[in-house]
């Protein structure tokens, strides 16, 4: 009996820390999502819907959580694969490569405004090189590919250091003897990473995936250090209509529905990745 | 031995927060959604409020998270915030919500300082009482590079400039450099709604809300957008024109003079201020208002009045003036001493007020909460029309429905220079 | 092989490049100031430094007592976070019970939500839970926003280390507590320490909630952002790269025990 409670046991205060401090807000704010003047209903969300933004909001919105969470999971794999084969200066080259971990929003916004603007340090390095002659509009509603790439480009290098970091610890409980045992048989390196490493970190991958999907889902701060008004997103779209039109139940209404993709993208890899009962420590 | 030091630490760290949070748990506390910048914070901290008998905390923040910061306070029954000093904008959003006191009295005893009667006025925001006082004023402007000038369309004068005549002089500077380097604030964080309901659709014609769908406003819109041909595409990622103008990136821009003045003090002698263009309706300009208010129930009232009275006494306006470059709200001369930046801001928001064809348009009044969506009309017009290029006339249309749907729901009158209504604002 | 070797090192050498080199940029431009911010071609290296705006942060009024609440607070969420997330982690781990995947999204919740459009119901509720601007609360809400960290991540570890050595010490006497405290927890030890540097760097760099959470009681980042999204670039690159300074000092502290075992055959 005992046993069958403990995990309940172990997960409950979680549960009622949550349940008491975030759960009473989140059910109001739902609710306000479906409360219109003439009760319960969707009106929020035909609004929502029928907004000028909504529609490049949703696209941009998929293509960049399509194409920033993959490149990064790939990145930060090879990353810490690379990391495994370095003996001294191990743990400071790690440092180094999770300080943009610690930067704010705010900081990491302008580094790569200062980087990507007119006349920033990729025109200026342009420049020098004799590529370019004049300072480059890279980042306006003209060039919305470049303006995409470069939104990719910052929110990877900002946001990768967070699957590192999960990835390096997860690798640590690989035993390294399943590998030197392939090895021994000849397997080549690529096909004792496909076959041997990477299902053994399965549960570590998939960690980082969920965890990266959901905020990639929730970014927008550097988003809009970038995009300006030319990249909208679900997320910045939610806080336009919180904090400049004044309309919370709007607001509210995006707001449930980037958590029903979060939610949606999290059910998607807890299948994908799942590992079974019998294969676990 | 380890882990000692790190209970040591917390500890240590844990009673020096709890003392330094004793020391001014008597403070006044006065939030902010105006000054909010790192050097306007700091001269008010240390200059402004410097006189003043009390001790005040003066707490700025953005206005977002100020609004719902005091909400919260207002509807957790917490009284932390005394005073709020912020745009009239902002105090209507908060005043439906019953957050803030009505200062009748208080409206009546400062009488005596000479308050501009139509700011005064502003102060009720549309209700029976007087919900703030006014603190600080401030308008809009232009600010050019000397680098400009020489492309001036022949016989303009800087301080009557029309809008046909902004539109040669940026297609001149392209012409000559190449680029394009006019300037509008239209960033996620930009101003540029006020633009167009204080500047470019008074000017074309005279109205704002009743004039919405008129041919005026077709011919408005569609000028603008010949404009915006010789505007420098970052104008939509631009929230402060001054790092902009400061950059080099903008040689013509418009913009808040909070948001111009850095540009105007850092380098006085590379440019020159005037006002924004005329149009056939006259020279549209908004003024604008900071409040300072009450809150409901405040933990100290008094107190809050006492600052009030000192931040409106015309000594401490001045003063004001002069460190942060907002105007004052009472009758008080502005010294001849200021730093030439802000002379010269002076002197276009002189030069706007007092234009022979000058036409002022108030704040949006009476909206209370609607006022974020009534913004959002002008905007969403901006972006359709200027961005993407739809048809003038079906966007104003449409625009033109949702924007009587507002002035319907907030059955807010009409406010200048819209003729007066009785009940809400009508969209011909 | 020393070839390969070389390429190898090369390659590490472009990825911390690649880090380096934009975290570069943000200090030219805070000691550079306005003449690096406006200048074509921008300087890879500033012509002059200047601590001027660097310094006057350091003289704003309050500043030195955010920090200490600021770290405060990034200290509290750290430990709070240890605490609820490692049970919640090895319990996900080690059995399988009902309601478990419920559980992982329940836990996501608190990302998966926006946090800003809860601000307003949520700051009444810390309110009425006298939490309101106290460096506790502050403390509480980073927990919640750290936990899908701190609960997902440490069940990825707890998954890895063998059931069989718990197994083993429970043979050699151990109760199934002490077991999980002597023989996974070592094993665990990385683990941890990413949980400490996610909540940590979390809670230190979250700004809305602290803004809105508080209004005396600050926590630096807090107090400096609501100053500086309206400031000159120039602050803004000085007050960017304050920031950055105690939580990178953290993960340095702390990113040895990241590599606290070496695989478990390396023993």
């Amino acid at each position: 009996m005992r046993g069958r409670n403990l995990p309940y046991l172990l997960i409950a205060p979680a549960v009622i820390f949550l349940a008491v401090l975030f759960f009473i807000p989140l059910v109001q704010t739902i609710a306000l999502a479906f409360e219109t003047r003439s009760g319960p209903g969707l009106g929020n969300f035909v609004r929502m819907a029928d907004d000028l933004n909504f529609h490049d909001a949703v696209v941009n919105t998929f293509r960049f959580v399509g194409l920033a969470v993959p490149l990064q999971l790939a990145a930060a794999l090879g990353m810490a694969m690379m990391l495994r084969h370095l003996g001294k200066g191990r743990d400071l080259v790690l440092w180094i490569w999770t300080i943009p971990l610690g930067l704010s929003d705010l900081a990491a916004g302008l580094i790569w405004l200062a980087i990507l603007n007119d006349k920033g340090y990729l025109a200026s390095l342009l420049f020098h090189l004799g590529i370019v002659s004049e300072p480059q509009s890279w980042l306006t509603y003209e060039s919305p590919f470049a303006l995409f790439v470069a939104v990719v480009i910052a929110e990877f290098w900002r946001a990768t250091a967070i699957v590192i970091v999960i990835l390096v610890a997860g690798l640590q409980l690989v035993p390294k003897e399943y590998a030197e045992a392939a090895s021994v048989f000849g397997a080549s390196p690529w096909r004792i990473f496909t076959r041997i490493t990477l299902p053994l970190m399965k549960p570590s991958i998939q960690s980082a995936l969920i965890l990266r999907t959901v905020l990639a889902f929730e970014a927008f701060a550097v988003v809009i250090a970038i995009g300006g008004r030319n990249f909208p997103v679900l997320v910045s779209e939610a806080y336009n209509w919180q904090n400049f039109n004044q309309e919370p139940s709007v607001a509210a209404a995006y707001a449930v529905v980037v958590m029903g993709l979060s939610l949606a993208a999290t059910a998607l890899w807890l299948r994908l990745l799942r590992t079974p009962a019998e294969q676990r420590g | 031995m380890k882990r000692r030091t790190a209970l040591r630490l917390s500890a240590a760290l844990l009673a020096a927060t709890l003392a330094t949070g004793e020391a001014c748990a008597a403070d006044l506390v006065f939030t902010s959604g105006a000054l909010a910048p790192v050097q306007e914070a700091q001269k008010m901290r240390t200059i402004i409020l410097k006189d003043y008998i009390g001790t005040v905390s003066f707490l700025p923040d953005e206005p977002p998270a100020m609004l719902t910061r005091l909400r919260a306070e207002f509807q957790g029954n917490a009284r932390v915030s005394s005073v709020v000093g912020a745009n009239d904008g902002d105090l209507a959003v908060l005043a439906p919500t019953g957050a803030l006191a009505p200062i009748d009295d208080l409206a009546a005893q400062l009488a005596g300082r000479g308050f501009a009667p139509d700011l005064m006025a502003m102060g009720k925001l549309g209700t029976e009482h007087q919900m703030y006082i006014p603190w600080m004023q401030a308008t809009y402007f232009m600010v050019a590079n000397k680098k400009a000038l020489p492309y001036l369309p022949a016989g303009a004068d800087l301080n009557a400039l029309t809008f046909e005549q902004l539109r040669a002089w940026g297609e001149a500077v392209q012409k000559a450099t190449g680029k394009r380097l006019v300037g509008f604030p239209a960033g996620p964080n930009g101003l540029m709604h006020r633009f167009f309901q204080g500047f470019l659709l008074p000017s074309y014609t005279g109205g704002v809300v009743s004039t919405f769908k008129s041919a005026d406003a077709e011919k408005a819109w569609t000028e603008f957008a010949a404009l915006w041909k010789t505007v420098t595409p970052n104008s939509t990622s631009i929230n402060f024109m001054q790092e902009s103008l400061l950059s080099d990136d903008v040689w013509i821009g418009f913009d808040h003079v909070a948001r111009l003045l850095g540009a105007l003090e850092k380098r006085p002698d590379d440019f020159v201020a005037f006002p924004a263009p005329a149009g056939p309706k006259g020279r549209g300009w908004m003024p604008v208002v900071v409040g300072l208010s009450i809150l409901k129930d405040a933990p100290d009232p008094a107190g809050a009045r006492a600052l009030i009275s000192y931040l409106t006494q015309d000594t401490t306006q001045l003063i004001t003036a002069r460190e942060v470059g907002f105007f004052p709200t009472v009758r008080a001369t502005l010294p001849p001493d200021l730093s030439p930046g802000l002379k010269m801001a002076v002197s276009a928001i002189q030069n706007t007020g007092g234009a022979k064809d000058s036409l002022a348009a108030m704040l949006p009044s009476g909206l209370g909460a609607k006022g974020g969506e009534f913004n959002k009309v002008f905007l969403d017009t901006f972006q359709r029309v200027v961005l993407r290029g739809e048809p003038v006339h079906e966007v104003l249309a449409r625009q033109g429905e949702t924007l009587q749907r507002i002035m319907t729901d907030a059955n807010a009158p009409c406010w200048k220079p819209d003729p007066a209504s009785s009940g809400a604002c009508q969209v011909k | 092989m020393s070839g390969k070797r070389a390429l190898y090192l090369a390659g590490i050498a472009v990825v911390c490049a690649w880090v380096l080199v934009p975290l570069w940029f943000i200090a030219a431009n805070a000691l550079g100031g306005q003449a690096v911010i406006s200048a074509w071609p921008k300087p890879f290296i500033p012509d002059a430094f200047s601590l001027v705006t660097l310094g006057e942060f350091l003289a704003i009024e309050g500043v030195f007592r955010a920090m200490l609440i600021g770290i405060e607070v990034a200290v509290l969420c750290t430990i709070f976070s240890v605490l609820l997330g490692l049970p919640a982690g090895y319990a996900l781990a080690r059995y399988t019970f009902r309601g478990a995947n419920a559980f992982r999204l329940m836990v996501l919740l608190t990302r998966a939500f926006p946090v800003g459009i809860l601000a307003l119901p949520l700051t009444v509720g810390f309110i009425r839970l006298g939490l309101y601007d106290t460096p506790l609360g502050i403390a509480l809400m980073h927990t919640a926003l750290a936990l899908p960290f701190a609960v997902l991540v440490s069940a990825s570890l707890f998954q890895a280390i063998p059931r069989e050595l718990e197994e083993a010490a429970w043979v050699f006497g151990c109760s199934p507590f002490q077991a999980a405290i002597r023989v996974v927890m070592p094993l665990a030890l990385p683990g941890v320490s990413a949980v400490a540097i996610f909540a940590f760097v979390i809670s230190w760099n979250e700004v809305f909630a602290a803004s809105v959470l508080s209004a005396r009681n600050r926590t630096l980042t807090a107090y400096l952002l609501a100053m500086l999204s309206e400031s000159p670039l120039t602050y803004q690159f000085a007050g960017g790269l304050l920031l950055i300074v105690p939580s990178v000092l953290f993960i340095f502290l702390v990113r040895k025990h990241l590599f606290a075992m070496w695989g478990i055959a390396s023993r």
